[in-house]
């Protein structure tokens, strides 16, 4: 039997599962990436990990996790891979234990679990507050370990540019391009999985790494791989605003006792610690008696912004409100939470174990992403899998924290296996795809890179970044209104037109980061739109999508996937029905007392 | 919302920059001076992207936006170590109002330079492999839970798990130079860590074998500059104490047992 040959792009933690799945089976592959794997995003991720492991003697159960995940998304996503997930999440704990992440632990020597958002289970694995790093690195050692046996080859330090199709729009491996020599290459492949992370980059400032730009997605988009849900992005409600990026403060904060407050003088000038617990609003508490702090994150992100912009409550009147530690015991924030309560040190340098930390919500999450179908991780086109947050399948319209870490490593499980399935059912390899096929997409690629290069006009990429970033983040993220979109739509129009006069200045062939972030950010443009547009059509408001203009939930008319589609240049929707076939819509409240 | 934009300051503040640039590996260095304009809390990141959106050296001469290395900009990632004032840091956590000024930015040195402030630290991952810094897993299937580990064992070496293979550590030795093949304290320290897992321990003997080859725990001369550097805290001396004790006591055995 001939051996199939799998590509992976992306090592982050659904790229090293979906590897170590493939090498596991004896599959060889070559894994791309952007930087050195152990540099991914994923290590941002820091609660912690969800699985109902009931360690707690809660009668917590994997059912409860599935009802938690689908009425924390609103009902959209589709219901059996949800299932399967949660089902999958305490075997995938196991593994990682046994991987040697360094998980917090109990007297009795077993996982420690803490609670997160949006359950009232003690049901979140972590490892201080550093859990994501935690894991990519035990799966960045398996990597390792299979690289060093020959069964894995790595391509660090490429970019992916895009899929290789044949004449029947099969996938037959990437075009990828080397960030040093600057040199585009073919890869043939049977079948290439990508999980490739978010597209945090669109909206310029978020809590996402420098490389999460949805490039990928985008380049595959265009190329025919369909795109969900594009409009469900979280912001989460507790980030440091920075100018370069906005840095996470984990729902663990509030998991382990953090609470999140206003003065209630607006305007009040006295420093924190000064104002009486008679004077402060605690307005999650008080609106949300039952969750408390611990409400989604869609539901907290728009309490922020209530206090802010409708009550006028934000501290000394500026876009911010506390988000409180302090009360807790030294010992404990430093056991649990040292891992984030230093980069607020770090960064503003305040120690937040004696002063409330000043939070605002920032993008941090994309629910939406390639369509895959419900059984294999597999895109609309032949050959191309995903599996991640570049995919749509398993948050449907607001993600619970510590649930992405589960998604990571699950979608990576089904991927591989998925893949190499296909790969073995094909009756004709890459192999004996003409090199013409090959031969093509690469000067196809490498046009592109030249027009760039040479391109006399007067444009700066990086300003046409910033004003897209601006643009979205005002009128793509919290409060959605039709006007705003329209105008966003043609803002990125004029966008992508002035990228048409752009001017690299840096024209060489050598470590050109220029021009890599050039190809990212016509790629960016083109998912920008996808975004607004896929929210504009959507009137009603669901999870993380949120319109004042129809401010409740459609089942009627909306509970459906947003389906995508780019032809010959433009942008298309096409909406399909949700698999809602175990637990029944129901209206989704937090503010109840039952 | 940016409070200005580069170019374009309002209190008219500036930093002065100077960034050591090499377009390629055959090319000489020179530096390039950049005057840009102060905004509260900026970082050293800002101050790259400034010159990358008006690539102007404080001269007035057009040049190229600078080549770096940064991914996650909240120094867990380890990307973005260079010299910053000659000291070896993450560019992302170092905040220009820390700084005396001209601010120096310059490679680090113990590493290949690719660009500008990109270095080749792939080093650090090949020794990663040379020392077996990996627990064995039979499968990834469903095999249980792993082994139990008291808290306290957890809270030792939770500390050595959060190295992010910055290089800063390699930088500041004495003992990584030309002339040696010492895989420096980031990587002992692993050796460390996996060593103390219940699991990782069961192959400690092969991890020891690598540690006592060449470039390994010998080379250490006991300078203690990693520890100073260490962006995460981490007890990088004590870590290569330990693995020096586990290896002579592994030699000693095998001595004894022949």
């Amino acid at each position: 039997m001939r051996e199939p040959k799998i590509i992976v792009v992306g090592g982050g933690l659904a790229g090293l599962m979906a590897v170590i799945r493939a090498a596991e089976a004896g599959v060889p592959v070559d894994l791309f990436s952007i930087v050195p794997v152990k540099r991914s995003h994923s290590v941002c991720a820091q609660g912690g990990i969800n699985a109902a492991k009931n360690l707690k003697g809660e009668g917590d159960s994997t059912d409860r996790h599935f009802d938690d995940t689908v009425y924390g998304g609103d009902f959209l996503a589709n219901q059996g891979p949800v299932k399967r997930m949660c089902e999958a999440a305490p075997g995938v704990i196991d593994m990682l234990d046994r991987m040697g992440v360094m998980f917090n632990r109990t007297a009795e020597g077993l996982l420690d679990f803490r609670r997160f958002g949006g359950t009232l289970f003690h049901r979140t694995a972590f490892a201080g507050a550093t859990t994501g790093q935690q894991m990519l690195y035990a799966l960045d050692e398996q990597v390792r370990r299979f690289e060093s046996e020959g069964k894995v080859k790595k391509y660090e330090g490429w970019t992916f540019l895009s899929a290789v199709l044949d004449d029947h729009r099969i996938s037959r491996g990437i075009c990828a391009m080397d960030l040093k020599t600057m040199e585009v290459r073919t890869f043939p492949a049977d079948a290439a999985i990508f999980c490739t992370g978010g597209v945090g980059a669109v909206f310029g400032r978020s809590t996402n790494s420098v490389v999460c730009t949805g490039s990928a997605q985008s380049a595959l988009f265009q190329q025919g791989a369909d795109y969900a849900n594009a409009e469900f992005i979280q912001v989460h409600p507790t980030a440091i605003p920075g100018e370069d990026k906005c840095r996470l403060m984990s729902e663990s904060a509030r998991g382990e006792g953090g609470r999140v407050w206003v003065p209630k003088k607006p305007g009040d000038k006295r420093p924190a610690k000064q104002i009486p617990e008679a004077e402060r609003f605690y307005f999650l508490e008080e609106w949300y008696p039952k969750y408390g702090n611990l409400v989604p994150r869609d539901i907290a992100t728009r309490a922020i912004h209530k206090v802010v912009y409708t009550q006028k409550m934000g501290l000394e009147g500026a876009p911010a409100v506390y988000l409180d530690v302090s009360h807790i015991p030294r010992e404990t924030l430093d056991r649990k939470l040292e891992g984030i309560l230093e980069i607020y040190e770090k960064f503003l340098g305040v120690d937040p174990r004696e002063h409330p930390m000043r939070v605002f919500p920032a993008m941090h999450y994309t629910m939406g992403g390639l369509w895959i179908d419900n059984a294999n991780q597999a895109t609309s086109v032949p050959g191309i899998y995903a599996a991640g947050e570049c995919e749509y399948q398993y948050h449907g319209a607001n993600r619970l924290g510590a649930n992405s870490l589960v998604s990571c490593i699950y979608g990576g499980m089904v991927a591989a296996p998925a893949a190499i399935r296909y790969a073995r059912g094909l009756d004709k390899g890459c192999e004996s795809v003409s090199t013409v096929v090959y031969e093509n997409e690469r000067r196809r690629q490498e046009q592109i890179n030249d027009s760039m290069l040479h391109a006399e006009g007067t444009e700066n990429p990086v300003t046409i970044w910033k004003e897209m970033g601006d643009w979205m983040t005002e009128h793509v993220t919290v409060v959605r209104n039709n006007p705003d979109l329209e105008r966003t739509d043609g803002k990125l129009l004029e966008l992508a037109d002035r990228f048409k006069k752009i001017n690299l200045s840096d024209r060489t062939y050598w470590a050109n980061q220029t021009l890599s972030f050039c190809r990212e950010l016509q790629n960016m443009l083109v998912l920008a739109r996808v975004i607004t547009r896929g929210a504009l059509a959507r009137n009603e408001s669901r999870g993380a999508h949120y319109k004042p203009d129809f401010p409740d939930r459609n089942d009627a008319e909306w509970l459906k996937t947003t389906r995508a589609h780019y032809d010959c240049g433009t942008i298309k929707f096409a909406y399909d029905p949700v698999d809602t076939s175990m637990i029944p819509p129901r209206a989704r409240r937090y503010d109840a007392k039952a | 919302m940016d409070t200005a934009a580069p170019g374009g300051g309002n209190s008219g503040r500036k930093v002065i920059v100077r960034v050591k640039r090499r377009p390629g590996t055959r090319e000489e260095a020179h530096w390039e001076e950049f005057a840009l304009d102060w905004r509260p809390h900026m970082n050293i990141i800002i101050c790259l992207r400034d010159i990358a959106e008006r690539p102007v050296t404080r001269d007035g001469h057009a040049t190229t936006p600078v080549s770096y290395e940064a991914n996650c900009l909240e120094e867990v990632c380890g990307a973005c170590a260079m010299l910053i004032n000659g000291v070896s840091r993450q560019a992302c956590s170092t905040l220009v109002d820390s700084l005396e000024q001209p601010i120096r930015i310059e490679p680090l040195t113990k590493f290949p330079v690719v660009r500008d402030l990109v270095v080749d630290r792939s080093i650090m991952f090949e020794n990663l492999k040379r020392m077996k810094c990996w627990v064995p897993l039979d499968g990834t299937y469903d095999l249980g839970p792993g082994p139990r580990i008291a808290p306290e064992v957890q809270e030792k070496y939770y500390p050595l798990s959060r190295c992010i293979t910055c290089g800063n550590c390699l930088e500041v030795c004495p003992q990584v130079n030309e002339n040696s093949d010492f895989v420096g304290a980031a990587i002992l320290s692993q050796v460390r860590l996996f060593n103390a897992h219940p699991t990782g321990a069961m192959h400690m003997k092969e991890r020891l074998a690598a540690v006592m080859g060449p470039g390994g725990v010998a080379d250490c001369a006991n300078a203690q500059n990693c520890v100073e550097v260490c962006p995460k805290q981490i007890p990088l001396t004590e870590s290569i104490a330990e693995v020096n004790r586990q290896a002579i006591r592994q030699a000693v055995l095998g001595w004894l047992l022949g």
